[in-house]
């Protein structure tokens, strides 16, 4: 189930490729779209909301003699990634009717393949599995914003490139080290790069000291992981690559591919790193809490709407970070209901700001004004998504804000305190770039009476109908959604010193994923040599 | 009927009011979406009514409440979407909805011109929606989602004309000082949560028996009361929160009149008053509380002095009367907070849509200097306004008397109140009389202003004229639930004070030694009504006997005036001082810290990188010999190596 999951893109690429029209192109990728979608939703029935264990596992040796195996999984932490994400890909593809001219055809496929490697990242359970997927979502991003991007698309795609490949070389030494660690360490005395067996690994901790492996392993990891999110001060190359990238690209990017950075947080450093996690923990919610504030000040004085929404991502990932280093229940919950809650608003805002762009050609926030006159549906929804932005209570952003406060809050009355002063900045921005763009008198683009901007067309309404009944029914009923990683994120939160998962298939059974394998032949050194020595 | 149901109808009627006009938003229909929004408030009143009356009798329950399911449940914080209504909030719930039906149909008349009446009622009914979650909500986080609703509605309603960019502004200006209160209101929650583990309110107060009154400032009980403070400054405009309101009178005048005179504005009161058994614990928070609202009481009165927009002088008005009621919940003496919070809004409210039947009027005028005179054309408005007036100077037996009376007389007999406070309390009281006084003179009494010719001000209809009579009743009986007990035992039948009665099981009362005295408190009550009536008659005289008194006063002391006229320049202070800074600071972070510092960083890095790239691209220039060289090097390299390796290897492990 999950590798049907996570390759129907690939099919749906491979379909759209042999499309023989150009025109079929926007419906077929729609109609698959929409198909792995509700297909993915199956999950949410198989899916077993009592246990903690990994489930719907599937296990397959894939390099047996390194100890890599094809292992997927998912439980209560990925789950509702796994759903956003393709819940996602439709509303782009709707949303981007338009806007993606030239090559559309090779556009989908890419959308399609940075699918497969999104989802695979969310359920990959071996860590060379997982770093195949992570790394193999930047090359279709690096087309979409290279190819179908703004004026400066190649200074952006190489600083985004650059930047996320620097911090995942890191990891993947880390990640090797950690397989010989296992070989030296775990009982079976086998190199494994399988998650479950290294979450057994005791990795020595010495506190107060920098330089010792646990500490080390876990920068390495931490390095990659936040410069995806992006955390503050590693943030640059989000602004740049968000303004650059087509609409769709905006979209993805805050609302899937930031949440790989924060979920590998949750699955990885914290679980395999627990005492430096909670040594270092002071570090992230400082560097969380003044991502907040930083970010919404900066966000406060850009020129540029969508400069403003990349800002705010900075902002609002800030939270979900604080929430995860809170390392309680109320802090992890509302993190991940924090990521899904971006996904929605974030991607959101950023279709609504494509959506004006295609009709002025401008981003620039003095040009605007008086378009609530103008524009009254377009104002609506846009107010809505302002307010779930802002975390107003009855919008979903409230349930992730106030758990993430109330659960930093616990973990340090400081930095709680400090990062609350980012509810009301973020009130400011927001609300400021509406009086501007909304209110007021009617500025340079809106005034022109002979090309009268139109407001929102059926299909644009189609498309943000499921984000604002989203945006109501996260808010209204967040218990429906929070029953499923309910278990998983107790379970984490209370025995991460010592995290144990089990691995269950589809029939409800107990799986074994280790590898029966031979033992590695140590290099010997000639005999010739050794006896010259003597 | 099922108290369930009797809930969902109370709650969900103005709901189902906002969809029905929200969805026809385009509709110019001004009676058909009055009478839809008039009619939900109304049905509203009802079922707030029919619930209340069960909280009558012998062996009434002290409350009835509603389940109706779990809003959050995450690790040990469990929230439910339940509601309640004891003997504080029917009183509340009462007002809200009653107070708030004679506005939705005030509004009927005075926005039959306006382009987008549909839309005005349909947020209209969202704000009286959300007000019933704060009112009613079990738990402080139902508290907090109507806490932040009305005051986006709030936002909504000020920035109703929002193609005029200094009133979207003001709009703005509301919601942001309303969120500095809501960041505070918040931690406020995370403390008492920390503390209790809960959010409910009977739960917490359940929890608090054991307690002991908290010394200090740093303990958790105080410091979550100061929060909560935060929180009741920001929504009920007191210092230093309070600019947003002044700037709200943007909106339509009967927004004013709900929402900043009589309901929301008085949520942050009504919050203290719900935990009052918390407050009593903390007492230097309350200590806080009571300077903060004698502060505001006499500050925004003074403003109240110089200004000449009808609606500023009203709302400068409400700034400093709300300062009386926290006054009063800082000296312990929540039921007289709660009593002046109901008349303050029938006689407010009154004002403000006389005012708003003034400008209605006088087609859009606001300038009491443009006014005068207005007492012939507009009849019912005019004595209307005269009960509001005399009612809020607090003249007996007026609403305003006993209410404003009871809050002085508290804040000198309380055992945490003293004569300094009487004072300010007596000084605001004095000012408010002599503005009230000044704006009847300016707007109704004197010689019309304004050419009689071409404008023709005229009273609106029926429904405009009948809230202003119902409210004005009210203000003028009002008083009677809370009749002192030293004037009940003079009058025929002993009255007794009926509204202390009812709240008496709600809210604490702070330990110590209470004044009793009849005689000074018939002594202080002479001196403060007298004082008020002096201050009138003052006014009186400046304002109709001899109008050019004003001016020559100005002259004398053109800089005093000139400092209360532009409002102490407290916004001038804050633009200079706080919100410039922060703007300028954001952009020098994003130009110096993101631009030029991390940038600039990773170029560097980059740089550096590319410059051992290059450095190496030299090493391979195709020079044969070169390479020959290089090998040559290699091959030496690897000979040593090889010899030398097994010496090392074997000394390192001993041969």
């Amino acid at each position: 189930m999950l590798s049907l999951i996570v390759f129907l893109p690939l099919v749906a690429a491979f379909i759209v490729a042999l499309s023989p029209r150009e025109t079929w192109v926007r419906p077929v990728a729609l109609v698959l779209a929409i198909a792995q979608f509700v297909f993915s939703l199956a999950l949410l029935f198989r899916y077993d909301p009592t246990t903690p264990a990994l489930q719907l596992v599937e296990f397959f040796p894939w390099v047996p003699a390194l100890g890599v195996s094809y292992f997927l999984g998912v439980d209560g932490i990925s789950l509702w990634l796994i759903i956003l994400t393709t819940f996602l890909l439709p509303v782009v593809i709707a949303g981007s009717w338009n806007a993606i001219s030239q090559k559309s055809k090779a556009f989908h496929i890419a959308l399609f393949v940075l699918q497969t490697a999104m989802l695979g990242s969310f359920v990959a359970m071996d860590l060379v599995l997982f770093y195949v997927f992570f790394e193999l979502s930047l090359v279709p991003m690096y087309f979409i914003v290279g190819i179908w991007g703004g004026t400066r698309r190649i200074y952006a795609t190489m600083k985004f490139f650059i930047y996320t490949m620097l911090g995942s070389l890191l990891m993947l030494l880390a990640i090797i080290y950690l397989m010989f660690t296992a070989q030296d360490v775990l009982p079976s005395k086998q190199m494994t790069a399988n998650i479950l067996e290294l979450y057994k690994l005791d990795i020595p901790f010495i506190a107060g000291q920098f330089l010792n492996p646990q500490a080390l392993l876990f920068f390495a990891f931490s390095l990659a992981f936040a410069i995806k999110v992006p955390m503050f001060p590693f943030h640059t190359w989000l602004p740049d690559a968000h303004v650059e990238a087509p609409t769709p690209g905006s979209v993805v990017l805050a609302g899937v591919m930031l949440k790989m950075g924060s979920y590998g947080f949750l699955r990885f450093v914290v679980p395999l790193f627990p005492e430096a996690a909670e040594h270092y923990a002071w570090l992230f919610l400082f560097l969380g809490s003044v991502g907040i504030i930083y970010g919404a000040m900066v966000a406060m004085v850009q020129p540029d709407i969508k400069k403003l929404v990349a800002y705010s991502s900075v902002s609002h990932m800030g939270y979900v970070m604080m929430g995860l280093f809170a390392l309680n229940t109320y802090g992890v919950t509302g993190s991940i209901y924090q990521m899904l809650n971006h996904g929605v608003s974030t991607g959101a805002l950023f279709l609504l700001v494509g959506m004006i762009y295609e009709r002025t050609h401008s981003r620039e926030i003095e040009k605007y004004g008086g378009l609530a006159k103008v524009m009254p549906i377009f104002t609506i929804l846009f107010f809505i998504i302002t307010l779930s932005s802002i975390a107003v209570p009855m919008t979903n952003g409230f349930i992730g804000e106030f758990l993430i406060l109330l659960g930093a809050f616990e973990a340090s009355q400081f930095f709680g305190g400090l990062a609350v002063v980012g509810v009301v900045l973020g009130a400011v921005y927001m609300l400021w770039m509406f009086k501007r763009v909304f209110f007021g008198e009617k500025g340079e683009l809106v005034k022109d009476e002979h090309h009268p901007l139109h407001d929102l067309s059926f299909r644009e309404l189609a498309v943000m109908a499921p984000l604002i009944v989203l945006v109501f029914w996260m808010g209204l009923l967040p218990n429906n959604f929070l029953k499923y990683s309910k278990t998983s994120i107790e379970h984490l939160v209370s025995t991460k010193d010592a995290y144990q998962l089990a691995a269950i298939d589809s029939d409800g059974k107990l799986v074994d994923t280790m590898i029966a394998m031979r033992p590695v032949i140590a290099p010997e050194i000639p005999s010739v040599l050794t006896a010259e020595a003597k | 009927m099922n108290v369930d149901i009797l809930f969902a109808v109370l709650l969900l009627a103005p709901f189902v009011g906002f969809l029905a006009n929200g969805l026809r938003w385009k509709s110019k229909n001004y009676m058909l979406s009055g009478s839809i929004a008039t009619g939900a408030a109304g049905v509203s009143f009802l079922s707030a009514l029919l619930l209340v009356t069960k909280l009558f009798g012998h062996d009434a329950p002290p409350q009835v409440s509603a389940n109706f399911f779990d809003w959050i449940t995450v690790g040990g914080l469990e929230v439910s979407a339940a509601f309640v209504i004891d003997h504080i909030s029917a009183l509340m719930v009462l007002v809200v909805t009653g107070v708030g039906t004679l506005i939705h149909l005030f509004s009927i008349g005075y926005m039959s011109h306006d382009e987008r009446p549909t839309k005005y009622f349909a947020y209209l009914n969202l704000f009286l929606f959300n007000m019933l979650l704060l009112i009613l909500g079990e738990n402080l986080l139902l508290m907090f989602v109507g806490w932040e609703g009305v005051g986006l509605c709030s936002y909504l309603l000020i920035g109703f004309w929002f193609s005029d960019k200094e009133k979207a502004a003001a709009g703005m200006k509301a919601f942001v000082t309303n969120r500095i209160g809501d960041a505070g209101f918040l931690l406020g929650i995370f403390t008492l949560f920390f503390v209790f583990g809960s959010v409910s309110f009977s739960e917490i107060i359940a929890k608090l028996g054991p307690m002991g009154i908290e010394t200090g400032w740093t303990g958790p009980l105080t410091l979550a009361c100061l929060f909560l403070f935060v929180g009741a400054a920001g929504k009920s405009a007191q210092i230093p929160l309070y600019v947003w309101l002044p700037d709200a009178m943007a909106g339509p005048t009967p927004v004013s009149a709900l929402i900043h005179a009589a309901t929301m504005v008085t949520a942050g009161v009504y919050m203290i008053v719900r935990l009052s058994p918390l407050f009593v614990l903390a007492p230097n928070a309350l200590h806080v509380v009571a300077i903060i609202g004698a502060l505001t009481a006499v500050f925004a009165a003074t403003i109240g002095l110089a200004q000449f927009d009808i609606k500023k002088v009203l709302a400068y008005s409400t700034v400093s009367q709300l300062g009386f009621m926290f006054l009063a919940c800082g000296v312990g003496a929540f039921g007289a907070a709660m009593f002046h919070l109901v008349t303050h809004a029938f006689f407010k409210a009154l004002m403000f849509l006389g005012s708003g039947s003034v400008i209605h009027g006088m087609h859009e005028e606001q300038d009491i200097r443009k006014m005068g005179g207005l007492k012939k054309y507009m009849p019912v408005t005019y004595w209307t306004f005269w009960i509001g007036w005399i009612a809020i100077i607090g003249i007996p037996p007026f609403a305003g008397f006993f209410s404003k009376d009871e809050i002085l007389w508290f804040s000198f007999a309380s055992p945490l109140g003293g004569f300094g406070f009487w004072f300010a309390g007596v000084l605001g009281a004095a000012c408010t009389a002599f503005y009230m006084t000044r704006l009847m003179a300016l707007t109704f009494w004197t010689k019309p202003r304004f050419d009689e010719s071409k404008l023709h001000p005229h009273e609106g209809g029926p429904s405009m004229t009948v809230p202003l009579i119902i409210l004005a009743v009210l203000s003028a009986v009002g008083g009677f639930m809370g009749i002192p007990h030293v004037i009940g035992e003079v009058l025929p039948g002993h009255p007794g004070n009926w509204l202390e009665h009812w709240l008496e099981a709600s809210i604490a009362k702070p330990g110590g030694e209470w004044q009793k005295s009849t005689i000074l408190e018939w002594a202080l009550m002479g001196i403060s009504v007298s004082i008020a009536s002096l201050s009138a008659i003052t006014a009186y005289i400046f304002y109709v006997k001899e109008p050019e008194r004003p001016a020559r006063f100005v002259a004398r002391l053109p800089k005093l005036h000139s400092l209360v006229y532009n409002k102490y320049f407290v916004d001038e202070f804050y633009f200079d001082k706080i919100i410039n800074p922060i703007v300028n600071g954001s952009r020098a972070l994003w130009a110096f810290v993101d631009v030029n510092f991390i940038d600039r960083g990773t170029y560097v890095i980059g740089d550096f990188v590319r410059g051992i790239g290059s450095t190496a691209r030299t090493l391979q220039n195709g020079n044969l010999q070169q390479y020959a060289l290089y090998i040559s090097i290699a091959v030496a390299l690897i000979f040593v190596y090889l010899l030398e390796a097994p010496k090392r290897l074997a000394e390192l492990f001993g041969g």
